[in-house]
Protein backbone atom coordinates (compact mmCIF):
# COMPACT_ATOMS: atom_id res chain seq x y z
CA UNK A 1 0.00 0.00 0.00
CA UNK A 2 1.23 3.46 -0.82
CA UNK A 3 2.50 5.89 1.77
CA UNK A 4 0.88 9.19 2.62
CA UNK A 5 1.83 12.02 0.29
CA UNK A 6 4.66 14.26 1.33
CA UNK A 7 2.61 17.42 1.48
CA UNK A 8 0.49 18.17 4.55
CA UNK A 9 -2.68 19.96 3.48
CA UNK A 10 -4.18 22.48 5.86
CA UNK A 11 -7.33 24.56 5.74
CA UNK A 12 -6.68 28.29 5.89
CA UNK A 13 -8.70 30.10 8.55
CA UNK A 14 -11.28 32.23 6.78
CA UNK A 15 -11.97 35.82 7.73
CA UNK A 16 -15.40 36.81 9.05
CA UNK A 17 -16.27 38.40 5.70
CA UNK A 18 -15.31 35.20 3.85
CA UNK A 19 -17.39 33.10 6.24
CA UNK A 20 -20.38 35.38 5.87
CA UNK A 21 -20.16 35.63 2.05
CA UNK A 22 -22.12 32.43 1.27
CA UNK A 23 -24.89 33.56 3.66
CA UNK A 24 -25.24 37.08 2.28
CA UNK A 25 -28.06 36.19 -0.14
CA UNK A 26 -29.97 34.55 2.73
CA UNK A 27 -29.45 37.63 4.89
CA UNK A 28 -30.96 39.83 2.18
CA UNK A 29 -34.49 38.63 3.00
CA UNK A 30 -34.45 39.65 6.69
CA UNK A 31 -32.61 42.84 5.72
CA UNK A 32 -35.37 43.73 3.26
CA UNK A 33 -38.04 42.91 5.85
CA UNK A 34 -36.21 45.15 8.33
CA UNK A 35 -35.94 47.93 5.74
CA UNK A 36 -39.69 47.58 5.18
CA UNK A 37 -40.29 47.92 8.92
CA UNK A 38 -38.24 51.11 9.02
CA UNK A 39 -39.92 52.57 5.91
CA UNK A 40 -43.51 51.70 6.88
CA UNK A 41 -44.43 53.43 10.11
CA UNK A 42 -47.59 51.42 10.77
CA UNK A 43 -46.57 48.00 12.14
CA UNK A 44 -49.84 46.26 11.28
CA UNK A 45 -49.59 47.47 7.66
CA UNK A 46 -46.00 46.26 7.55
CA UNK A 47 -47.03 42.82 8.85
CA UNK A 48 -49.86 42.53 6.33
CA UNK A 49 -47.55 43.57 3.49
CA UNK A 50 -44.83 41.20 4.66
CA UNK A 51 -47.15 38.18 4.70
CA UNK A 52 -48.56 39.25 1.36
CA UNK A 53 -45.04 39.61 -0.07
CA UNK A 54 -43.96 36.24 1.27
CA UNK A 55 -47.08 34.58 -0.17
CA UNK A 56 -46.52 36.19 -3.54
CA UNK A 57 -42.86 35.15 -3.39
CA UNK A 58 -43.76 31.54 -2.59
CA UNK A 59 -46.12 31.36 -5.57
CA UNK A 60 -43.49 32.83 -7.86
CA UNK A 61 -41.04 30.28 -6.46
CA UNK A 62 -43.45 27.44 -7.28
CA UNK A 63 -43.71 28.69 -10.85
CA UNK A 64 -39.98 29.45 -11.27
CA UNK A 65 -38.29 26.52 -9.51
CA UNK A 66 -38.75 24.13 -12.42
CA UNK A 67 -37.48 26.67 -14.92
CA UNK A 68 -34.23 27.27 -13.03
CA UNK A 69 -33.46 23.54 -13.05
CA UNK A 70 -34.31 23.28 -16.74
CA UNK A 71 -32.04 26.26 -17.41
CA UNK A 72 -29.21 24.92 -15.30
CA UNK A 73 -29.34 21.21 -16.06
CA UNK A 74 -30.45 21.21 -19.66
CA UNK A 75 -29.08 24.59 -20.78
CA UNK A 76 -32.50 25.20 -22.31
CA UNK A 77 -34.05 28.67 -22.47
CA UNK A 78 -37.71 27.77 -22.22
CA UNK A 79 -39.87 30.77 -22.99
CA UNK A 80 -42.82 28.41 -23.08
CA UNK A 81 -42.70 27.75 -19.34
CA UNK A 82 -45.62 30.14 -18.85
CA UNK A 83 -47.83 27.75 -20.82
CA UNK A 84 -47.64 25.26 -17.95
CA UNK A 85 -48.69 27.98 -15.51
CA UNK A 86 -51.77 28.79 -17.60
CA UNK A 87 -52.74 25.17 -18.25
CA UNK A 88 -52.24 24.31 -14.57
CA UNK A 89 -54.48 27.20 -13.57
CA UNK A 90 -57.23 26.23 -16.03
CA UNK A 91 -57.18 22.54 -15.11
CA UNK A 92 -57.10 23.36 -11.41
CA UNK A 93 -59.97 25.84 -11.68
CA UNK A 94 -61.99 23.37 -13.75
CA UNK A 95 -61.55 20.71 -11.06
CA UNK A 96 -62.56 23.22 -8.37
CA UNK A 97 -65.65 24.22 -10.35
CA UNK A 98 -66.57 20.54 -10.68
CA UNK A 99 -66.15 20.14 -6.93
CA UNK A 100 -68.32 23.14 -6.13
CA UNK A 101 -70.02 21.25 -3.32
CA UNK A 102 -66.73 20.68 -1.55
CA UNK A 103 -65.34 24.18 -2.06
CA UNK A 104 -68.60 25.81 -0.99
CA UNK A 105 -68.90 23.82 2.24
CA UNK A 106 -67.75 25.63 5.39
CA UNK A 107 -65.32 22.83 6.21
CA UNK A 108 -61.56 23.36 6.07
CA UNK A 109 -60.96 19.63 5.51
CA UNK A 110 -63.35 19.48 2.53
CA UNK A 111 -61.94 22.71 1.11
CA UNK A 112 -58.36 21.49 1.39
CA UNK A 113 -59.34 18.12 -0.11
CA UNK A 114 -60.86 19.94 -3.10
CA UNK A 115 -57.73 22.06 -3.46
CA UNK A 116 -55.58 18.96 -3.18
CA UNK A 117 -57.52 17.28 -5.99
CA UNK A 118 -57.26 20.44 -8.11
CA UNK A 119 -53.51 20.59 -7.52
CA UNK A 120 -53.06 16.90 -8.34
CA UNK A 121 -55.11 17.27 -11.51
CA UNK A 122 -53.14 20.34 -12.57
CA UNK A 123 -49.79 18.73 -11.85
CA UNK A 124 -50.70 15.53 -13.71
CA UNK A 125 -51.90 17.52 -16.72
CA UNK A 126 -48.90 19.84 -16.84
CA UNK A 127 -46.47 17.01 -16.12
CA UNK A 128 -47.84 15.06 -19.10
CA UNK A 129 -47.81 18.22 -21.18
CA UNK A 130 -44.19 18.83 -20.11
CA UNK A 131 -43.21 15.38 -21.33
CA UNK A 132 -44.80 16.04 -24.74
CA UNK A 133 -43.40 19.59 -24.91
CA UNK A 134 -39.87 18.34 -24.23
CA UNK A 135 -40.19 15.53 -26.76
CA UNK A 136 -41.76 17.52 -29.59
CA UNK A 137 -40.52 21.08 -29.12
CA UNK A 138 -37.36 21.14 -26.98
CA UNK A 139 -35.48 17.96 -27.93
CA UNK A 140 -34.83 18.95 -31.56
CA UNK A 141 -33.21 22.24 -30.50
CA UNK A 142 -30.84 21.18 -27.72
CA UNK A 143 -27.69 23.28 -27.89
CA UNK A 144 -29.25 26.02 -30.07
CA UNK A 145 -30.29 28.92 -27.86
CA UNK A 146 -31.78 31.14 -30.53
CA UNK A 147 -33.89 28.29 -31.90
CA UNK A 148 -34.94 27.42 -28.35
CA UNK A 149 -36.23 30.94 -27.76
CA UNK A 150 -38.13 31.00 -31.03
CA UNK A 151 -39.60 27.52 -30.86
CA UNK A 152 -40.59 27.65 -27.18
CA UNK A 153 -42.26 31.04 -27.69
CA UNK A 154 -44.11 29.45 -30.59
CA UNK A 155 -45.10 26.59 -28.31
CA UNK A 156 -46.43 29.08 -25.76
CA UNK A 157 -48.59 30.77 -28.40
CA UNK A 158 -49.96 27.42 -29.58
CA UNK A 159 -50.82 26.36 -26.02
CA UNK A 160 -52.50 29.70 -25.31
CA UNK A 161 -54.64 29.26 -28.39
CA UNK A 162 -55.50 25.69 -27.39
CA UNK A 163 -56.65 27.01 -24.01
CA UNK A 164 -58.91 29.48 -25.81
CA UNK A 165 -60.27 26.64 -27.97
CA UNK A 166 -60.96 24.42 -24.95
CA UNK A 167 -62.10 26.93 -22.32
CA UNK A 168 -63.18 29.89 -24.45
CA UNK A 169 -61.67 33.36 -24.86
CA UNK A 170 -63.15 34.86 -21.69
CA UNK A 171 -61.41 35.03 -18.35
CA UNK A 172 -62.80 32.64 -15.76
CA UNK A 173 -63.51 34.05 -12.34
CA UNK A 174 -63.15 31.74 -9.39
CA UNK A 175 -63.73 32.33 -5.73
CA UNK A 176 -61.51 30.71 -3.15
CA UNK A 177 -62.77 27.78 -1.09
CA UNK A 178 -65.05 28.91 1.70
CA UNK A 179 -62.73 28.26 4.62
CA UNK A 180 -59.86 30.09 2.89
CA UNK A 181 -61.80 33.30 2.38
CA UNK A 182 -61.27 36.23 4.70
CA UNK A 183 -58.48 36.97 7.08
CA UNK A 184 -57.33 36.36 10.58
CA UNK A 185 -56.22 39.20 12.80
CA UNK A 186 -52.81 39.05 14.38
CA UNK A 187 -51.15 41.93 16.23
CA UNK A 188 -53.66 44.28 14.68
CA UNK A 189 -52.85 43.13 11.17
CA UNK A 190 -55.26 41.37 8.81
CA UNK A 191 -53.57 38.27 7.40
CA UNK A 192 -55.43 36.61 4.55
CA UNK A 193 -55.91 32.91 5.20
CA UNK A 194 -55.17 31.98 1.61
CA UNK A 195 -51.84 33.77 1.72
CA UNK A 196 -50.86 31.88 4.86
CA UNK A 197 -51.70 28.61 3.07
CA UNK A 198 -49.58 29.74 0.11
CA UNK A 199 -46.65 30.50 2.43
CA UNK A 200 -46.99 27.08 4.07
CA UNK A 201 -47.22 25.27 0.74
CA UNK A 202 -44.21 27.15 -0.63
CA UNK A 203 -42.14 26.20 2.39
CA UNK A 204 -43.16 22.54 2.10
CA UNK A 205 -42.29 22.42 -1.62
CA UNK A 206 -38.96 24.18 -1.02
CA UNK A 207 -38.08 21.78 1.82
CA UNK A 208 -39.05 18.78 -0.34
CA UNK A 209 -37.00 20.00 -3.30
CA UNK A 210 -34.01 20.77 -1.11
CA UNK A 211 -34.22 17.38 0.58
CA UNK A 212 -34.47 15.63 -2.78
CA UNK A 213 -31.54 17.55 -4.21
CA UNK A 214 -29.33 17.23 -1.11
CA UNK A 215 -30.19 13.84 0.32
CA UNK A 216 -31.00 11.54 -2.58
CA UNK A 217 -28.90 10.03 -5.33
CA UNK A 218 -31.18 11.43 -8.01
CA UNK A 219 -30.66 14.86 -6.45
CA UNK A 220 -26.91 14.36 -6.57
CA UNK A 221 -27.15 13.42 -10.24
CA UNK A 222 -29.21 16.53 -10.98
CA UNK A 223 -26.81 18.82 -9.11
CA UNK A 224 -23.80 17.23 -10.76
CA UNK A 225 -25.54 17.38 -14.14
CA UNK A 226 -26.08 21.12 -13.76
CA UNK A 227 -22.31 21.49 -13.36
CA UNK A 228 -20.91 18.97 -15.82
CA UNK A 229 -23.38 16.78 -17.68
CA UNK A 230 -20.71 15.11 -19.78
CA UNK A 231 -18.91 13.79 -16.69
CA UNK A 232 -22.16 12.54 -15.17
CA UNK A 233 -22.64 10.43 -18.29
CA UNK A 234 -19.05 9.20 -18.12
CA UNK A 235 -19.83 7.90 -14.63
CA UNK A 236 -22.64 5.79 -16.10
CA UNK A 237 -25.80 7.82 -15.56
CA UNK A 238 -28.30 8.34 -18.38
CA UNK A 239 -28.61 12.09 -18.18
CA UNK A 240 -31.21 12.14 -20.92
CA UNK A 241 -33.68 10.37 -18.60
CA UNK A 242 -32.83 12.83 -15.84
CA UNK A 243 -33.41 15.69 -18.30
CA UNK A 244 -36.88 14.43 -19.10
CA UNK A 245 -37.68 13.79 -15.44
CA UNK A 246 -36.60 17.30 -14.46
CA UNK A 247 -38.60 18.82 -17.30
CA UNK A 248 -41.72 16.91 -16.24
CA UNK A 249 -41.22 17.84 -12.57
CA UNK A 250 -40.57 21.48 -13.49
CA UNK A 251 -43.70 21.60 -15.63
CA UNK A 252 -45.79 20.01 -12.86
CA UNK A 253 -44.48 22.57 -10.35
CA UNK A 254 -45.39 25.36 -12.76
CA UNK A 255 -48.87 23.83 -12.93
CA UNK A 256 -49.06 23.86 -9.13
CA UNK A 257 -47.92 27.48 -9.14
CA UNK A 258 -50.57 28.24 -11.76
CA UNK A 259 -53.39 26.88 -9.57
CA UNK A 260 -52.16 28.87 -6.56
CA UNK A 261 -51.62 32.02 -8.64
CA UNK A 262 -55.08 31.71 -10.22
CA UNK A 263 -56.76 31.38 -6.83
CA UNK A 264 -54.64 34.25 -5.50
CA UNK A 265 -55.86 36.54 -8.26
CA UNK A 266 -59.32 34.85 -8.34
CA UNK A 267 -59.30 34.94 -12.11
CA UNK A 268 -57.56 32.87 -14.78
CA UNK A 269 -56.80 33.78 -18.37
CA UNK A 270 -54.95 32.12 -21.23
CA UNK A 271 -52.22 34.76 -21.03
CA UNK A 272 -51.63 34.66 -17.27
CA UNK A 273 -48.58 32.41 -17.59
CA UNK A 274 -47.07 34.68 -20.21
CA UNK A 275 -47.64 37.68 -17.94
CA UNK A 276 -46.00 35.91 -15.00
CA UNK A 277 -42.92 35.07 -17.08
CA UNK A 278 -41.32 38.47 -16.46
CA UNK A 279 -41.30 37.89 -12.70
CA UNK A 280 -40.26 34.25 -13.20
CA UNK A 281 -37.28 35.22 -15.36
CA UNK A 282 -36.21 37.92 -12.90
CA UNK A 283 -36.26 35.37 -10.08
CA UNK A 284 -34.35 32.74 -12.05
CA UNK A 285 -31.70 35.25 -13.14
CA UNK A 286 -31.10 36.91 -9.78
CA UNK A 287 -31.15 33.55 -7.99
CA UNK A 288 -28.45 32.09 -10.22
CA UNK A 289 -29.17 29.63 -13.01
CA UNK A 290 -29.80 26.13 -11.72
CA UNK A 291 -29.99 27.12 -8.06
CA UNK A 292 -33.19 26.17 -6.21
CA UNK A 293 -32.00 28.00 -3.08
CA UNK A 294 -31.21 31.11 -5.13
CA UNK A 295 -34.60 30.88 -6.82
CA UNK A 296 -36.32 30.66 -3.44
CA UNK A 297 -34.50 33.68 -2.01
CA UNK A 298 -34.95 35.63 -5.25
CA UNK A 299 -38.70 34.93 -5.27
CA UNK A 300 -39.10 36.12 -1.69
CA UNK A 301 -37.13 39.29 -2.46
CA UNK A 302 -39.28 39.99 -5.53
CA UNK A 303 -42.53 39.36 -3.63
CA UNK A 304 -41.55 41.54 -0.67
CA UNK A 305 -40.11 44.33 -2.84
CA UNK A 306 -43.25 44.45 -4.99
CA UNK A 307 -45.56 44.74 -1.97
CA UNK A 308 -43.50 47.24 0.01
CA UNK A 309 -42.88 49.53 -2.96
CA UNK A 310 -46.51 49.32 -4.16
CA UNK A 311 -47.56 50.55 -0.73
CA UNK A 312 -44.94 53.28 -0.40
CA UNK A 313 -44.73 54.55 -3.97
CA UNK A 314 -47.24 52.82 -6.29
CA UNK A 315 -45.83 54.41 -9.44
CA UNK A 316 -42.39 52.91 -8.78
CA UNK A 317 -43.75 49.40 -8.16
CA UNK A 318 -43.63 48.53 -11.86
CA UNK A 319 -39.89 49.04 -12.09
CA UNK A 320 -38.92 48.03 -8.55
CA UNK A 321 -38.14 44.43 -9.49
CA UNK A 322 -36.14 45.46 -12.54
CA UNK A 323 -34.17 47.74 -10.20
CA UNK A 324 -33.70 44.82 -7.80
CA UNK A 325 -32.40 42.66 -10.62
CA UNK A 326 -29.96 45.35 -11.78
CA UNK A 327 -28.66 45.86 -8.24
CA UNK A 328 -28.16 42.14 -7.62
CA UNK A 329 -26.47 41.55 -10.96
CA UNK A 330 -24.10 44.45 -10.30
CA UNK A 331 -23.24 42.80 -6.98
CA UNK A 332 -23.14 39.22 -8.28
CA UNK A 333 -23.19 39.07 -12.09
CA UNK A 334 -23.89 35.32 -12.10
CA UNK A 335 -26.80 35.66 -9.68
CA UNK A 336 -26.88 35.26 -5.91
CA UNK A 337 -26.08 31.55 -5.70
CA UNK A 338 -24.61 30.63 -9.07
CA UNK A 339 -24.45 26.92 -9.79
CA UNK A 340 -23.57 26.97 -13.44
CA UNK A 341 -20.08 28.46 -13.52
CA UNK A 342 -18.36 26.55 -16.27
CA UNK A 343 -20.91 26.90 -19.08
CA UNK B 1 -0.18 -12.23 -25.36
CA UNK B 2 -3.73 -12.81 -24.03
CA UNK B 3 -6.75 -11.24 -25.71
CA UNK B 4 -6.55 -7.46 -25.37
CA UNK B 5 -9.22 -5.86 -23.22
CA UNK B 6 -9.60 -3.01 -25.68
CA UNK B 7 -9.02 -2.92 -29.40
CA UNK B 8 -9.41 0.01 -31.77
CA UNK B 9 -9.61 -0.87 -35.45
CA UNK B 10 -9.16 1.94 -37.99
CA UNK B 11 -10.91 4.58 -35.89
CA UNK B 12 -11.61 7.93 -37.53
CA UNK B 13 -13.06 10.81 -35.49
CA UNK B 14 -13.96 14.22 -36.84
CA UNK B 15 -14.70 17.28 -34.73
CA UNK B 16 -16.59 19.73 -36.93
CA UNK B 17 -14.48 20.05 -40.08
CA UNK B 18 -11.31 18.79 -38.39
CA UNK B 19 -10.24 15.21 -39.01
CA UNK B 20 -8.57 14.46 -35.69
CA UNK B 21 -8.23 10.67 -35.69
CA UNK B 22 -7.28 9.20 -39.02
CA UNK B 23 -7.34 5.46 -38.65
CA UNK B 24 -6.20 4.64 -35.12
CA UNK B 25 -5.29 0.98 -34.54
CA UNK B 26 -4.60 0.26 -30.91
CA UNK B 27 -4.60 -2.64 -28.47
CA UNK B 28 -4.65 -2.41 -24.68
CA UNK B 29 -3.47 -5.65 -23.08
CA UNK B 30 -5.40 -7.00 -20.10
CA UNK B 31 -3.93 -6.25 -16.66
CA UNK B 32 -1.24 -3.92 -17.96
CA UNK B 33 -0.57 -0.21 -18.27
CA UNK B 34 -0.46 1.05 -21.83
CA UNK B 35 1.01 4.51 -22.30
CA UNK B 36 -0.39 6.68 -25.08
CA UNK B 37 2.37 9.08 -26.00
CA UNK B 38 2.93 11.84 -28.50
CA UNK B 39 3.24 15.57 -28.94
CA UNK B 40 0.42 17.95 -28.08
CA UNK B 41 -2.43 17.95 -30.55
CA UNK B 42 -1.80 14.58 -32.17
CA UNK B 43 -5.11 13.06 -31.00
CA UNK B 44 -4.41 11.38 -27.64
CA UNK B 45 -7.30 13.02 -25.79
CA UNK B 46 -9.57 12.51 -28.79
CA UNK B 47 -8.73 8.82 -28.70
CA UNK B 48 -9.83 8.53 -25.07
CA UNK B 49 -12.95 10.62 -25.67
CA UNK B 50 -13.84 8.47 -28.67
CA UNK B 51 -13.52 5.32 -26.57
CA UNK B 52 -15.79 6.66 -23.79
CA UNK B 53 -18.23 7.93 -26.42
CA UNK B 54 -18.03 11.67 -25.82
CA UNK B 55 -17.02 12.10 -29.43
CA UNK B 56 -18.36 9.56 -31.88
CA UNK B 57 -15.98 7.64 -34.08
CA UNK B 58 -17.54 7.93 -37.51
CA UNK B 59 -15.54 5.08 -38.96
CA UNK B 60 -13.82 2.01 -37.57
CA UNK B 61 -14.59 -0.16 -34.55
CA UNK B 62 -13.93 0.03 -30.82
CA UNK B 63 -14.11 -3.36 -29.09
CA UNK B 64 -14.21 -3.82 -25.31
CA UNK B 65 -13.54 -7.45 -24.48
CA UNK B 66 -14.72 -8.29 -27.97
CA UNK B 67 -17.99 -6.33 -27.62
CA UNK B 68 -18.46 -3.53 -30.14
CA UNK B 69 -18.98 -0.31 -28.16
CA UNK B 70 -18.46 2.11 -31.07
CA UNK B 71 -22.08 3.24 -31.20
CA UNK B 72 -22.96 2.69 -27.56
CA UNK B 73 -23.99 5.75 -25.52
CA UNK B 74 -21.48 6.99 -22.96
CA UNK B 75 -23.42 5.80 -19.86
CA UNK B 76 -23.63 2.29 -21.30
CA UNK B 77 -19.88 2.26 -21.99
CA UNK B 78 -19.20 3.44 -18.44
CA UNK B 79 -21.51 0.76 -17.02
CA UNK B 80 -19.73 -1.83 -19.13
CA UNK B 81 -16.76 -1.17 -16.84
CA UNK B 82 -14.83 1.74 -18.32
CA UNK B 83 -13.62 4.36 -15.84
CA UNK B 84 -12.68 7.74 -17.28
CA UNK B 85 -10.48 10.43 -15.76
CA UNK B 86 -10.58 13.43 -18.13
CA UNK B 87 -7.78 15.92 -18.66
CA UNK B 88 -9.77 18.67 -16.91
CA UNK B 89 -10.44 16.29 -14.01
CA UNK B 90 -14.22 16.69 -14.35
CA UNK B 91 -14.85 17.00 -10.64
CA UNK B 92 -18.12 18.49 -9.43
CA UNK B 93 -16.94 21.62 -7.66
CA UNK B 94 -20.24 22.38 -5.92
CA UNK B 95 -20.48 18.88 -4.46
CA UNK B 96 -18.50 17.72 -1.46
CA UNK B 97 -15.71 15.17 -1.77
CA UNK B 98 -18.09 12.62 -0.24
CA UNK B 99 -20.84 13.43 -2.75
CA UNK B 100 -18.38 13.15 -5.65
CA UNK B 101 -17.39 9.70 -4.44
CA UNK B 102 -20.96 8.56 -3.75
CA UNK B 103 -21.90 9.58 -7.27
CA UNK B 104 -18.97 7.62 -8.69
CA UNK B 105 -20.17 4.45 -6.95
CA UNK B 106 -22.71 3.67 -9.66
CA UNK B 107 -23.64 0.16 -8.60
CA UNK B 108 -24.58 0.99 -4.99
CA UNK B 109 -23.15 2.15 -1.68
CA UNK B 110 -19.38 2.57 -1.52
CA UNK B 111 -17.57 -0.56 -0.36
CA UNK B 112 -15.85 0.42 2.91
CA UNK B 113 -12.74 -1.69 2.32
CA UNK B 114 -12.35 -0.15 -1.12
CA UNK B 115 -12.79 3.31 0.37
CA UNK B 116 -10.10 2.62 2.97
CA UNK B 117 -7.79 1.63 0.15
CA UNK B 118 -8.57 4.90 -1.67
CA UNK B 119 -7.96 6.88 1.54
CA UNK B 120 -4.59 5.21 2.01
CA UNK B 121 -3.64 6.18 -1.52
CA UNK B 122 -4.98 9.74 -1.13
CA UNK B 123 -5.14 10.73 2.58
CA UNK B 124 -6.23 14.37 1.90
CA UNK B 125 -9.55 13.07 0.61
CA UNK B 126 -10.33 11.72 4.07
CA UNK B 127 -9.31 15.03 5.64
CA UNK B 128 -11.55 17.02 3.31
CA UNK B 129 -14.35 14.42 3.04
CA UNK B 130 -17.09 16.93 3.89
CA UNK B 131 -15.53 19.90 2.05
CA UNK B 132 -16.74 21.24 -1.27
CA UNK B 133 -14.54 19.84 -4.01
CA UNK B 134 -14.17 23.31 -5.51
CA UNK B 135 -12.20 24.38 -2.44
CA UNK B 136 -9.53 21.70 -2.89
CA UNK B 137 -6.09 22.49 -4.28
CA UNK B 138 -5.23 21.45 -7.83
CA UNK B 139 -3.41 18.32 -6.64
CA UNK B 140 -6.24 17.32 -4.34
CA UNK B 141 -8.74 17.79 -7.16
CA UNK B 142 -6.67 15.45 -9.31
CA UNK B 143 -6.57 12.93 -6.45
CA UNK B 144 -10.36 13.11 -6.24
CA UNK B 145 -10.67 12.67 -9.97
CA UNK B 146 -8.63 9.46 -9.90
CA UNK B 147 -10.17 8.28 -6.64
CA UNK B 148 -13.59 8.53 -8.25
CA UNK B 149 -12.50 6.09 -10.93
CA UNK B 150 -10.94 3.81 -8.29
CA UNK B 151 -13.95 3.68 -5.95
CA UNK B 152 -15.39 0.75 -7.89
CA UNK B 153 -13.51 -1.93 -9.76
CA UNK B 154 -13.49 -1.24 -13.51
CA UNK B 155 -12.45 -3.43 -16.39
CA UNK B 156 -10.53 -0.61 -18.00
CA UNK B 157 -9.32 2.80 -16.85
CA UNK B 158 -8.85 5.67 -19.30
CA UNK B 159 -6.73 8.33 -17.64
CA UNK B 160 -5.78 11.57 -19.37
CA UNK B 161 -2.66 13.36 -18.15
CA UNK B 162 -3.09 12.84 -14.39
CA UNK B 163 0.15 14.64 -13.49
CA UNK B 164 -0.32 17.69 -15.69
CA UNK B 165 0.69 20.88 -13.91
CA UNK B 166 1.21 19.21 -10.54
CA UNK B 167 4.06 19.69 -8.06
CA UNK B 168 6.62 16.85 -7.89
CA UNK B 169 5.35 15.66 -4.48
CA UNK B 170 1.83 15.25 -5.85
CA UNK B 171 3.14 13.62 -9.03
CA UNK B 172 4.82 10.93 -6.94
CA UNK B 173 1.55 10.41 -5.02
CA UNK B 174 -0.28 9.96 -8.31
CA UNK B 175 2.35 7.57 -9.60
CA UNK B 176 2.14 5.48 -6.43
CA UNK B 177 -1.65 5.33 -6.63
CA UNK B 178 -1.53 4.24 -10.26
CA UNK B 179 1.04 1.60 -9.35
CA UNK B 180 -1.39 0.36 -6.69
CA UNK B 181 -4.11 0.15 -9.27
CA UNK B 182 -1.80 -1.70 -11.62
CA UNK B 183 -0.78 -4.12 -8.86
CA UNK B 184 -4.46 -5.05 -8.47
CA UNK B 185 -4.44 -6.22 -12.06
CA UNK B 186 -6.23 -3.23 -13.58
CA UNK B 187 -6.01 -2.52 -17.28
CA UNK B 188 -5.09 1.10 -17.88
CA UNK B 189 -4.75 3.27 -20.95
CA UNK B 190 -2.81 6.29 -19.75
CA UNK B 191 -2.03 9.50 -21.59
CA UNK B 192 1.02 11.03 -19.98
CA UNK B 193 3.46 13.77 -20.94
CA UNK B 194 5.73 13.22 -17.94
CA UNK B 195 8.18 10.65 -19.30
CA UNK B 196 9.64 9.66 -15.97
CA UNK B 197 6.11 8.68 -14.88
CA UNK B 198 5.52 6.98 -18.21
CA UNK B 199 8.76 5.04 -17.91
CA UNK B 200 7.98 3.98 -14.33
CA UNK B 201 4.42 2.84 -14.96
CA UNK B 202 4.15 1.72 -18.54
CA UNK B 203 4.26 -1.89 -19.64
CA UNK B 204 3.67 -1.05 -23.25
CA UNK B 205 3.45 2.15 -25.24
CA UNK B 206 1.78 3.52 -28.31
CA UNK B 207 3.08 6.67 -29.94
CA UNK B 208 0.70 8.87 -31.91
CA UNK B 209 1.31 11.42 -34.62
CA UNK B 210 -1.13 13.15 -36.95
CA UNK B 211 -4.09 11.15 -35.66
CA UNK B 212 -2.51 7.73 -36.11
CA UNK B 213 -0.51 5.26 -34.05
CA UNK B 214 2.95 5.37 -35.58
CA UNK B 215 4.64 2.95 -33.20
CA UNK B 216 3.62 0.45 -30.57
CA UNK B 217 5.64 -1.95 -28.52
CA UNK B 218 7.15 -2.66 -25.12
CA UNK B 219 7.86 0.38 -22.97
CA UNK B 220 11.36 -0.82 -22.13
CA UNK B 221 12.17 -0.97 -25.82
CA UNK B 222 11.27 2.71 -26.17
CA UNK B 223 13.06 3.68 -22.96
CA UNK B 224 16.34 2.07 -23.95
CA UNK B 225 16.41 3.27 -27.52
CA UNK B 226 17.25 6.98 -27.61
CA UNK B 227 17.31 7.02 -31.40
CA UNK B 228 13.81 5.59 -31.52
CA UNK B 229 12.56 8.24 -29.08
CA UNK B 230 14.19 10.94 -31.15
CA UNK B 231 12.60 9.60 -34.32
CA UNK B 232 9.13 9.11 -32.83
CA UNK B 233 8.74 12.12 -30.63
CA UNK B 234 11.58 14.44 -31.42
CA UNK B 235 13.02 14.20 -27.93
CA UNK B 236 14.91 11.87 -25.73
CA UNK B 237 13.63 10.33 -22.51
CA UNK B 238 17.17 10.57 -21.21
CA UNK B 239 16.46 14.26 -20.73
CA UNK B 240 13.76 13.35 -18.20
Amino acid sequence: MSMAPEHAPTMARLSLAQRLAPWMPVLLVPLLVLAGLLAIPNTSSWLTLTVSGLAMGMMIFLMASGLTLVFGLMDVINFGHGAFVSVGAFVGVSVLLLLGGMTGAPSLALNLAAMGLAVIGAMLATGAMGWAFEKVIVEPVYGHHLKQILVTMGGLIVVEQLIIVLWGPEEIYISRPEALKGAITFAGAALEKYRLVAVGLGLVVFAAMRWTLRRTKIGLIVRAGVENGEMVQALGYRLRLVFVGVFIAGSALAGLGGVMWGLYQEVVSAHMGNQAMILIFIVVIIGGLGSVEGCFIGALLVGLMQNYVAFLEPKVALISNIGLMVAILMWRPMGMIPVVKAK
Amino acid sequence: MSDPILRLEGVYTNIAQYHILQGVDLEVPRGAVTMLLGRNGVGKTTTLRSIIGHWRAHQGRILLDGQDITRMPTPAIARAGVGFVPEDMGIFANLTVEENMVLAAVSGPIDSARLDWVFQAFPPLKTFWKSEAGNLSGGQKQMLSIARAMVEERRLYLIDEPTKGLAPAIVSTMARALRELKAQGASILLVEQNFSVARALGDSACVMDDGRIIWSGEMRELVTDAALQERLMGLSMEAH
